[in-house]
C-alpha cells in the first residue's frame, strides 16, 4: 500500500509538470488552432536559463526571471515566425513551430554542453514523511505550484478583460474582431503564457536530476495529455496531465512485476498506449468539443 | 468530316504544341514537348553520372534516391490526401526490419531466413508496412488534422520502444544488425564486381527503382484515385457528399504511403550495410516531412528534389570548416557542423513555408513562367 501511495504521489508530481505543459499547448491551440511543437524547446530554455542564473541569484529570483524571459522569447517567435502565417493551413503552421523547436534547441544545447546542468533548486532529493509514506519534497512543490498557477489562470480567463478577449477570440475570431478585440494581441498573450508555463515546467523537470540534451523529450508527454483531455479544454489538459503522470508512475512501479514481457522502460511509452485506447472510444478526448459538420 | 474524326482521335495540330484536342493528350504523363525533352535529358544524365562522379558521391546519391521513394510515399498521404502523418519513421522501420529479417543470414545472432532475392524481400517489406498502415487507417478515419498527427507521433514512440526491446530482430540499441542483402540473379549490388564498383551498382539499382516508383506514383496521382485523394484533402465533408468513400480512400492513402515507406526503409540501409533500432525516431519522421515541404507538397518531382536536397545538405555543411574557420568539424567545438546542419533543417522548413509554400518545385515553376513569357512580365 505504501508503495502504491508513494508511486501515486510521484505520478501526481510529474503529472502536474505535464499539466503545466499541456495547458500551454491548449492555450495556443485555443487561440490559433495549431499545436505548437516549439514547447519542448521553450521548456528546456527555461530550465537552462535558471541553471545559469542560480550561479549568482537565489533560486526564487531566478525562476521568475526565467519565466518572464522565456515568455518574451515566445513573443518573439510568435511575431517573427507565426504572425506572417495567419490564414494558412494549420498543419503548415504547426510544422513551422517544429522548425522553430529545432532551431531553439540547437542553440540551447550549446549552452547545456555535454554534462547535466543542475537548476539549483532547494529540494534536491530530500523527502518528507506524510502519514508513514516517504514523499519527495519536490513532488509536493510541483503539485502545489501547479495548483496555484492553474487556479490563477482560470481566474484570469474568467474575470479579466484580456481573459474574456481570449475566450471570445477562441470562440469566433471574426466576431471577436468585429467587437474590437485585437486578435493579434490575443495570439501574442497566448504564446507568452504558454512560454512562461513551459519555462516553469522546465524548472520542475530539472529538479532532482538536472537537465541534459535529451530532456526536451519529456515535453512531448504533454501531447498524450492534451489528446486525452481534448485539445480545446484547459481543464481537460490538467486532468490529462495528471492522468499521464499517474499512469506512467504506476506502470513504472508495477509493470516489471506483473507484465515483464512489455520490456524495460515501457512506462515511458505507456501514456501513448492510453492515448490510443481513449481515442478509439472518444475521438475528441475526454473533455474536447466534438466538431459539428455542416454540409 | 475528316477534321472531326481527327479531333476525336486527338491528332496534334502542327505548330500548336499546347493545343490539345482530347483529354488523353491533356492528361498525358509528358504532355508537352519541352517536358519530353527535359525528362529524356535528366534520365540520360542520371544514367551517365556513375561514370563521372566519385564513389562517395554516388553512394550519397543512391541514398538520396531511396529517400526520394520514402518522400514520395509521405507526399501521397500528406501532400495528396492531406492526412498529416508524423509516423513515417515507424513504417520505414517495419519495411527495414522485414527485409533485413528475410534476407539475413540464418546462422547470425539476429533473426534471418536467408532469402536474398531482392524483388522478393522488397515486395514483402512493402506489403508488411502497408499492412501496418492499414492498421492505423481506422484511427485516421475517426480523427482529423492535428489529432491524427499526434497519434502517428505516438506510433513512432511505441515503435521505437518495441524495436529497442526486440533484440533478436534488431540486435538491440547501439548494436544493430546487418541490413538487407541486395542480390538479384546472382549479382550482389553491394560488392565490387568485374565491371562496376559497389556504389556504381547501387546507384544504378536505386535509380531504376526510383524511376519505377515515381512513375507509379505519378500515374496514381493523375488517376481517379488521385483525384479522390485531393478531394479528401481539400474538404472531406464535400468529398463524402460527392460520393468519395472517406474510410476507403483514407485507408488506401495510408496503405500506399506505407508501402512506399516500407520499400524505402528496406533499401535505405543496404547502402551503409548496417543499421540501429535507435535511428527510427521522431527526427527521421521530421526529416521526411522536411523533404516533402521543402520539395513541394503534392508534387512527385518535388519530393525527389526535396529528398536529394536534404540528403546532400550534410555533404555541403561538411565543407564549411574549410570556408569558415570558426566552424569545427569535430563534435566538440563551440560551433560544429552538426549544429549548423540541424539549424539549417529548422530554418529551411520555416523559410520555405513562409516564403515559398510550394517548395523547390514552386521556385522552378516561377523560373519557368518567367522565361515562358520573357521579355514580357506576364
Amino acid at each position: 500500500m505504501d508503495e502504491f501511495l508513494a508511486s501515486l504521489v510521484r505520478g501526481l508530481g510529474t503529472g502536474s509538470v505535464y499539466a503545466l505543459l499541456a495547458v500551454g499547448f491548449v492555450i495556443i491551440y485555443k487561440a490559433m488552432r495549431i499545436i505548437s511543437f516549439a514547447q519542448p524547446a521553450l521548456m528546456v530554455t527555461g530550465a537552462v536559463l535558471v541553471s545559469y542564473l542560480t550561479a549568482d541569484l537565489s533560486f526564487w529570483i531566478a525562476v521568475p526571471i526565467a519565466v518572464v524571459a522565456v515568455a518574451g522569447l515566445a513573443l518573439v517567435v510568435e511575431r517573427l515566425a507565426l504572425r506572417p502565417m495567419i490564414g494558412r493551413p494549420v498543419f503548415v503552421i504547426s510544422i513551422i513551430t517544429l522548425g522553430v523547436d529545432i532551431v531553439i534547441r540547437v542553440v540551447v544545447n550549446v549552452f547545456i554542453g555535454r554534462d547535466v546542468r543542475q537548476v539549483g533548486d532547494p529540494w534536491g532529493l530530500s523527502t518528507v514523511d506524510l502519514g508513514g509514506v516517504a514523499v519527495q519534497e519536490r513532488y509536493l512543490a510541483m503539485l502545489l505550484v501547479t495548483g496555484a498557477v492553474v487556479l490563477a489562470l482560470f481566474g484570469f480567463f474568467r474575470y479579466s478583460r484580456t481573459g474574456l478577449a481570449m475566450r471570445a477570440a477562441s470562440f469566433d475570431q471574426e466576431a471577436a474582431l468585429a467587437q474590437g478585440i485585437s486578435v493579434g494581441s490575443v495570439f501574442a498573450v497566448s504564446w507568452a503564457i504558454a512560454g512562461g508555463l513551459a519555462a516553469l515546467a522546465g524548472v520542475f523537470v530539472g529538479t532532482g536530476g538536472g537537465v541534459d540534451q535529451q530532456t526536451w523529450i519529456i515535453a512531448l508527454k504533454a501531447l498524450p495529455a492534451i489528446i486525452l483531455g481534448g485539445l480545446d479544454s484547459v481543464g481537460g489538459a490538467v486532468v490529462g496531465g495528471l492522468v499521464v503522470g499517474v499512469v506512467e508512475s504506476l506502470v513504472g512501479t508495477y509493470q516489471g512485476e506483473y507484465a515483464p514481457w512489455l520490456g524495460q522502460n515501457f512506462a515511458v511509452v505507456s501514456p501513448y498506449v492510453v492515448m490510443l485506447l481513449v481515442l478509439l472510444v472518444r475521438p475528441y478526448g475526454l473533455f474536447g468539443t466534438r466538431e459539428v459538420e455542416r454540409v | 468530316m475528316a477534321g472531326l474524326t481527327e479531333v476525336l482521335r486527338g491528332r496534334r495540330l502542327s505548330g500548336r504544341p499546347e493545343f490539345y484536342t482530347s483529354y488523353g493528350q491533356d492528361m498525358a504523363l509528358l504532355n508537352t514537348a519541352p517536358k519530353r525533352r527535359a525528362v529524356a535529358a535528366i534520365v540520360i544524365g542520371a544514367a551517365v553520372l556513375p561514370f563521372l562522379l566519385t564513389d562517395e558521391l554516388l553512394q550519397l546519391l543512391a541514398t538520396g534516391f531511396v529517400a526520394a521513394i520514402g518522400a514520395i510515399g509521405l507526399n501521397l498521404v500528406t501532400g495528396y490526401a492531406g492526412q498529416v502523418s508524423l509516423g513515417h519513421a515507424f513504417f520505414l522501420a517495419v519495411g527495414a526490419y522485414t527485409a533485413a529479417a528475410l534476407s539475413g543470414d540464418p546462422d547470425d545472432r539476429t533473426i534471418g531466413f536467408g532469402i536474398t532475392f531482392l524483388p522478393l524481400w522488397l515486395l514483402a517489406a512493402g506489403l508488411a508496412a502497408a499492412a501496418a498502415g492499414l492498421l492505423v487507417a481506422p484511427l485516421a478515419v475517426r480523427l482529423r488534422g492535428l489529432y491524427l498527427a499526434i497519434v502517428t507521433l505516438g506510433l513512432v514512440f511505441l515503435g521505437e520502444h518495441v524495436l529497442k526491446e526486440w533484440k533478436q530482430l534488431t540486435g538491440g540499441p547501439g548494436v544493430g544488425r546487418p541490413a538487407a542483402v541486395p542480390e538479384m540473379f546472382g549479382v550482389r549490388f553491394d560488392e565490387d564486381g568485374e565491371f562496376f564498383t559497389a556504389p556504381q551498382k547501387l546507384y544504378l539499382l536505386m535509380l531504376v527503382l526510383l524511376a519505377i516508383f515515381a512513375v507509379l506514383a505519378r500515374n496514381l496521382a493523375r488517376s481517379a484515385v488521385g483525384r479522390a485523394f485531393a478531394a479528401v484533402r481539400d474538404r472531406d465533408v464535400a468529398a463524402a457528399v460527392i460520393g468519395v468513400s472517406l474510410p476507403r480512400y483514407k485507408a488506401l492513402a495510408f496503405a500506399i504511403s506505407s508501402f512506399y515507406a516500407g520499400c524505402a526503409g528496406a533499401l535505405l540501409y543496404t547502402v551503409s550495410g548496417f543499421f540501429d533500432p535507435g535511428s527510427f525516431n521522431l527526427q527521421l519522421s521530421v526529416l521526411y516531412i522536411a523533404m516533402v515541404l521543402i520539395g513541394g507538397a503534392a508534387t512527385i518531382s518535388g519530393s525527389i528534389l526535396g529528398a536529394l536536397f536534404i540528403t546532400l545538405l550534410p555533404r555541403f555543411t561538411r565543407e564549411l570548416p574549410g570556408v569558415l574557420p570558426f566552424v569545427s568539424a569535430q563534435s566538440t567545438g563551440t560551433i560544429t557542423v552538426f549544429q549548423i546542419e540541424a539549424i539549417l533543417y529548422g530554418l529551411l522548413i520555416i523559410v520555405f513555408l513562409i516564403v515559398e509554400p510550394r517548395g523547390l518545385y514552386g521556385i522552378w515553376i516561377r523560373v519557368r513562367n518567367y522565361w515562358k513569357s520573357w521579355p514580357f512580365s506576364y
